[in-house]
């Protein structure tokens, strides 16, 4: 590898602690992102050199602190000539800054940083722009992309997010246990928003959106390491990458969507499904159940049946039930249906969705399902009418075409009859 | 003479590598494995699942203490190592506590394999 993709992956792995310690010592957050831009630029001239330095994310707050009081120093310079007793105060202020660079601060420095890209003012979509920006470092085009926007629109978004959290007073003071628990709940969800913006990608727009899943999988990989006991964060890293270990069967060559039953699950990624598995099995050890942990055990049902014919239903349809008592949502009750059709038939299933029909009318899947199921009971007008209402809410080209097939089926089906 | 070669990385950057990066050392790797292993002379390869996803069993108290996480004690060094076929974590602990009970005092670290090849030496 050359020298430069080394230094660029370092650089990567070290940001989140760098620019999160970095926060803690100025307190503002676009000081914190230039020292470290600094940082990383005198990174790359010095390391190709002097080789990397063996703690990285310390060697990069260092200097990055340095190059900022620099930065400070040079603009009162500017400003005004300072008189004696001026100098003097700046040069006491680093005393105390140098103190603080222990490295005992590192986990919450992380967590904190995350922790205000959740702020509950922002729209789940700029949480997720901020977390790319700030976090994980990707650039504004890169971002853009992603949310098929413009370059300047979206560094506007990202500008007035950060003028908004900004003014919110995040305390900088290390959590307590409580507000600790609550900071990881907050970022556990963001970070599984950035997977899904990538995930739930159609095939067009996917080659812009891959890198989200990748983001989303090394923060939670970097809390679970911050945090290695906490039985929540191993689900929710497992459940990425059990969903993920089948991204390249998700779609043919045709950019249509591959139902789970019918993907090719030779392209299952197994070094993926390994590590989920894993993930799942220490996280059991703790015996405290919850969201992310069921849902990536329903997961692992799918990931451990060679064949679709082998999928294990009946436990399936009982973990969404341990999943609808922990986290009551239509949507759950939705997924849920899918399981009791193959257990108990489409007749209970069809049962178990209609009362769902007011709070998801605008909800493509419902009527997805509810066409599908219909279909399998033989009452094809019915179901043509769910179809074509699933193709008007469908959001992406993938959906509704993969409703269109549905209803070429229906109509040769009936041709047959005729 | 057998020698052990233990791997040491930063596995923030390592895991930061995109799959054809990955690809391209792993391929750079095998180059330097496959005369060694024509040559009857390569034992076993392993790489291993991130820290993440390891469980450490603390065998100098009875009974021995679970913990999430690699071994991250500096007091006590690397002595040896086994590569055991269990069905899950559970069943892999169970080996640990045997073994524990066989010789008390220091650590288990257990991880899961992402990948094994066993190798042309014969013992």
């Amino acid at each position: 590898m050359s020298d430069l993709a080394w230094i660029d992956a370092a650089l990567t792995a070290a940001r989140p602690q760098a620019v999160g310690a970095l926060l803690r010592y100025f307190r503002d957050l676009d000081v914190a992102e230039e020292a470290f831009q600094d940082a990383c630029l005198r990174a790359l001239r010095t390391w190709p050199q002097k080789g990397p330095p063996r703690d990285a994310a310390a060697w990069l707050i260092m200097v990055g602190r340095n190059a900022a009081i620099d930065q400070v120093r040079r603009k009162s310079r500017q400003q005004a000539l300072p008189d004696e007793e001026t100098i003097s105060d700046l040069d006491d202020v680093e005393t105390p800054l140098v103190e603080r660079l222990d490295g005992a601060d590192y986990r919450d420095d992380v967590l904190r940083l995350l922790f205000i890209c959740c702020h509950p003012d922002l729209p789940a979509t700029q949480q997720i722009a901020l977390a790319l920006r700030i976090v994980s470092g990707l650039s504004v085009r890169q971002i853009a992309r992603a949310f098929l926007v413009g370059e300047a629109a979206m560094e506007q978004r990202i500008t007035r997010a950060k003028a908004r959290i900004a003014n919110a007073d995040v305390p900088f003071e290390a959590p307590g246990p409580i507000e600790r628990a609550e900071r990881l709940g907050a970022v556990a969800a963001m970070i599984y928003l950035v997977f899904n913006e990538g995930y739930s990608a159609g095939a067009a727009e996917r080659d812009d959106r891959a890198a989200l899943p990748i983001e989303a999988m090394r923060l939670a990989r970097l809390l679970l390491r911050l945090y290695p006991a906490e039985p929540e964060i191993m689900g929710l890293m497992a459940l990425m990458l059990l969903q993920h270990s089948r991204s390249a069967a998700r779609f043919d060559a045709d950019g249509q969507i591959v139902l789970l039953d019918d993907q090719d699950r030779g392209l299952w990624d197994t070094r993926m499904i390994g590590e989920g598995l894993a993930l799942i099995d220490k996280a059991i050890r703790h015996r405290r159940r919850g969201p992310y942990q069921v849902q990536a055990a329903i997961a692992a049902m799918h990931a451990r049946a060679a064949r679709p014919e082998d999928t294990d239903w009946a436990h399936i349809d009982e973990l969404y039930a341990a999943l609808e008592q922990l986290e009551p949502s239509p949507i759950v009750t939705l997924n849920r249906a899918v399981a009791v059709s193959k257990v108990k038939g489409p007749a209970a299933a069809l049962e178990m969705i209609e009362p769902l029909g007011e709070r998801l009318a605008g909800y493509f899947y419902f009527f997805g399902l509810k066409g599908s199921l219909l279909m399998q009971l033989g009452r094809s007008a019915e179901a043509k009418c769910a179809f074509d209402q699933a193709i008007a809410l469908a959001t992406t080209p993938a959906q509704a075409a993969h409703m269109r097939q549905h209803l070429d089926q229906l109509s040769k089906e009936g041709a047959a009859g005729n | 003479m057998l020698y052990a070669f233990l791997c040491y990385n930063n596995e923030d950057a390592v895991f930061s590598w995109s799959q054809a990066e990955d690809e391209k050392v792993m391929s750079a790797l095998r180059a330097v494995q496959t005369p060694l292993e024509r040559a009857g002379r390569l034992g076993p390869v392993a790489r291993l699942m991130p820290t993440t996803a390891a469980t450490t069993l603390r065998k100098d108290s009875e009974p021995p203490l679970v913990l999430d996480g690699p071994f991250a004690e500096t007091k006590e060094q690397l002595l040896g190592f086994y590569v055991i076929e269990c069905e899950d974590l559970e069943a892999a602990l169970d080996v640990a506590r045997d073994l524990a009970k066989a010789n008390p005092g220091g650590a288990y670290e257990v991880r899961p394999l992402r990948l094994f090849r066993p190798g042309s030496l014969k013992p």
